[in-house]
């Protein structure tokens, strides 16, 4: 298996980005990735360097690239054209100083209120120990009116979940406006993968997001291949095909009981519960690490054991009559039914990725917009049209059985191949890409390796940060005792955003 | 007549808290093994209790003595109802007013008591658990009052030991219409007044969908230890209340020891089976919709007032 197409790279100045973005973006290609690098060293000279990546959906990959000087950092703000932009500018703006003019939203993104507001992290000559305020505000929209109060929740919850700030606005139980605060779980990962050997990054990208370890080690490896022109032998290819199936369904599972038990119906939740349990044992089986760690390395990928398909196949068959029980309850379907709806059109103005594009009647799905391997008749991109939380249960009941099936293909044509030997990293320098369907949705690093192997700039897009804002939008005139089923039908990753 | 009658309060008072802890623990534990689980055992509300009640309790900065008095004040109407209904016999309750009004009132006192203290912790989630807490109150309430009076007219008498002890004595009424049309409607909101599934979820942590635990989220300590010993007993006092009302056999009409034995047995019996049947059926069900559940319980006040409107045809 060769490398994949080398992206088509667009140089352009600062006054032509909107114009060569908005034409990208007419081809109906989607901003996947916006990453800034400094370039040279600090002082008169040095500048920014900004490479944003569009992916098509037959495997185009387009790069526009713009450079800004460092002493005169701003650029003109895309928010207008694309939502993500605007959400990329805020991250840029936090990390780097580099200003968006004329942003619609000049709010912080990343940045807490105890940050200096001089304090850019990820600039080499950053103050790794700044003087960090003791007072942390952070101001809300608030809504006014008759009737209107505020219900402040987190970012230390009553359940053991990660943190995050949710403030509604409500009114008696109906959900005026929801605004989240992330980034309590901001550790610098970007940063940390600066200066590692490419090896070492493996272990970081397993670790940026617990429950995504196939997905984040798997796209930073491809990167990596793609930067170094490293060939990757089909028998591996398959096999990091077949992890991130298992790791789609140990985790959908897990979601279909939690969406349900949040309605109260904790039967089914005790027993997604035990077949999680009895997929995690098989994954330790298989690669020795119950999250699937170690198995994925630069130019292959190793199982220490074969797939159990009889195990894999009834837990997905016992998951079916699970969702199914579920659904045909009565009260359970009550609940889930035309709640937090996020329509089509919000879904596709926004940007959101994964089984909630999905749910809202959007195709997008790396295993068919970017393949990195054929995975067969057994593949098929599960949809649903409603956007509530019931079509996101759907979706994920549906892409179960997919994700067994193909383990099943899978292992049979992994059998099928003889292992080759493993390939040794080569030298060079380059940049790459790598774009991965993880469990949440379309996963992308991109990479940049300087002289010595040694990592220069790793940039990491988790779906979620795509998908945080469409939950707002769902929550419209949602009531609030029904948030939880929300958020749960949504499960956006905390760590996998805030990086 | 006036001793025996403070020896079956006693009686009722200390079988009340000697049993709800083991009341709490086999219902978890039902529910548990029917969803698979091991649980925590039966013990486990015990050791719970006597953990919190063992610890001091954290207030808030700038909160009144509303904190210190409402676990006091739930914690007593709770032990009032369970002296004022017939649990163990019907004997004491003839000298001191254990009528039907006076334990509706009893019941909402406690009811108050618990939303005052969501509102005193001024967090939004209290104010938010008082106020969905309210709303129920005032539809539960009603049926309360409206299904045991339909019991009533038959009896003659709004006293409590009074109408158990005529249902005693005519076991062919327990079967009429009039009388599962109103234990019917009491069981909904037996269920909806003491915050079990589908009206709200006793194992939940999730802030945002609480009634009852989210008046009580900021209380700790030996405060908190009141609080829940106070709404577990008016669990058992109200599924005694119901069995009693349901299934009047073996309860006492004396306080000679044989009698009293004999009630002491049987009622603790039923309020566990009851209760290990009220747990089965939550495994079954989920949790309504918050807007739905009015319409749950307006349904119930619906069976209470056809068994009232019934109960003028048939007697």
């Amino acid at each position: 298996m060769s490398r994949l197409a080398q992206p088509e790279v667009v140089r352009v100045s600062r006054d032509q980005l909107s114009e060569a973005i908005a034409a990208q973006l007419a081809r109906g290609f989607r901003l996947a990735l916006v990453a800034a690098h400094e370039d040279g060293t600090a002082g008169s000279n040095a500048s920014f360097r900004i490479v944003h990546v569009l992916l098509g959906t037959a495997g185009e990959r387009v790069e526009v690239v713009v450079e800004i000087p460092r002493a005169d950092a701003w650029l003109p703000t895309l928010a207008g054209i694309s939502y993500p932009a605007g959400r990329f500018e805020r991250e840029m703006r936090d990390l780097y100083g580099i200003v968006p003019r004329a942003h619609p939203q000049p709010y912080r993104l990343v940045r807490h209120g105890h940050w200096p507001t001089s304090f850019h992290p990820m600039l080499s000559d950053a103050d790794p120990n700044p003087d960090f305020g003791s007072h942390a505000g952070f101001p809300f929209a608030e809504v006014t009116g008759k009737g209107v109060y505020e219900i402040p929740v987190g970012p230390v919850h009553a359940g053991l979940i990660e943190p995050g700030h949710f403030r509604f606005s409500v009114v008696g139980e109906t959900i005026v406006r929801m605004y989240q605060r992330l980034y309590f779980v901001h550790r610098g990962v970007e940063k940390l993968f600066e200066g590692r050997q490419l090896a070492d990054g493996i272990a970081l990208a397993e670790r940026i997001s617990g429950d995504t370890a196939v997905g984040h080690s798997l796209a930073y490896v491809m990167a990596v291949e793609d930067a170094l022109g490293i060939g990757v032998p089909e028998r591996d290819q398959l096999t990091r095909a077949l992890l991130l199936e298992c790791e789609r369904l140990y985790n959908h599972i897990n979601d279909i009981g939690a969406i349900v038990n949040d309605a109260g119906f904790g039967v089914v939740n005790q027993h997604t519960g035990r077949l999680r349990e009895t997929l995690l044992r098989h994954n330790a089986r298989l690669t020795g690490h119950r999250l699937l760690r170690g198995a994925i390395r630069i130019g292959g990928a190793d199982l220490v054991a074969a797939p159990d398909l009889d195990l894999l196949a009834s837990v997905a068959a016992e998951a079916a009559e699970l969702a199914k029980i579920a659904t045909d309850h009565p009260m359970v379907a009550n609940r889930l039914n035309t709640t937090a709806v996020l329509p089509p059109e919000r879904a596709r103005s926004l940007g959101v990725l994964g089984y909630v594009a999905r749910a809202s009647g959007m195709a997008v799905d790396a295993r068919a917009d970017q393949p990195f391997v054929d995975l067969g008749e057994g593949f098929r991109i599960v949809t649903a049209g409603a956007g509530d939380v019931w079509s996101r249960f759907d979706v994920r009941v549906g892409e179960i059985a997919v994700a067994a099936g193909l383990v099943a293909d899978l292992s049979a044509r992994i059998a099928a191949l003889d292992a080759t030997a493993p390939l040794t990293p080569s030298d060079g320098v380059g940049a790459g890409l790598g774009v991965v369907e993880a469990w949440r949705g379309t996963l992308v690093h991109r990479v940049e390796v300087g002289p010595g192997g040694v990592l220069t700039r790793v940039k990491v897009v988790d779906p979620s940060f795509h998908t945080w804002p469409g939950l707002g939008i769902a929550l419209a005139d949602t009531i609030v005792p029904d948030f939880p089923l929300a958020n749960k039908s949504f499960n956006s990753s905390y760590a996998g955003n805030d990086l | 007549m006036t001793i025996d009658s403070v020896v079956v309060i006693v009686i009722q008072l200390v079988l009340a808290v000697a049993v709800t802890p083991v009341l709490i623990g086999v219902m978890r534990t039902t529910r548990a093994r029917l969803e698979g689980r091991v649980g925590g055992g039966i013990g486990q509300p015990w050791r719970d209790l006597r953990k919190l009640l063992a610890k001091e309790p954290t207030r808030a900065p700038g909160s009144t003595p509303v904190l210190t008095v409402a676990p006091i004040l739930l914690m007593t109407s709770s032990l009032l109802l369970c002296a004022l209904i017939p649990l163990a016999s019907t004997l004491a309750l003839a000298s001191i007013p254990g009528d039907l009004f006076v334990v509706v009132s009893v019941l909402l006192l406690g009811t108050v008591a618990l939303a005052l203290l969501g509102l005193e912790s001024g967090t939004a989630f209290g104010g938010m658990g008082s106020s969905r807490h309210m709303v129920i109150a005032a539809l539960v309430e009603p049926t309360v009052l409206l299904s045991i009076y339909a019991l009533s007219v038959p009896a003659g008498t709004s006293a409590l030991a009074a109408i158990v002890q005529t249902r005693r004595a005519e076991p062919a009424s327990l079967l009429n219409p009039v009388s599962l049309l109103a234990i019917v409607a009491l069981v909904v909101v037996v269920i909806a007044e003491t915050g079990r599934l589908p009206v709200d979820n006793p194992s939940t942590h999730l802030e945002l969908t609480m009634i009852h635990e989210a008046m009580i989220l900021e209380s700790g300590g030996r405060d908190l230890g009141w609080l829940e010993l106070g709404s577990w007993l008016r669990l058992t006092a109200l599924l005694g209340l119901v069995a009693n009302l349901a299934l009047p056999w073996g309860i006492g009409q004396d306080a000679s020891p044989l009698t009293l034995g004999v009630g002491i047995v049987a009622i603790t019996v039923k309020v566990l089976v009851l209760g290990s049947v009220l747990a089965a059926a939550e495994v079954f069900i989920a949790k309504l919709r918050l807007f739905r559940v009015p319409e749950l319980l307006a349904g119930s006040f619906v069976l209470a007032f056809l068994s009232v409107s019934a109960s003028y045809l048939v007697f």
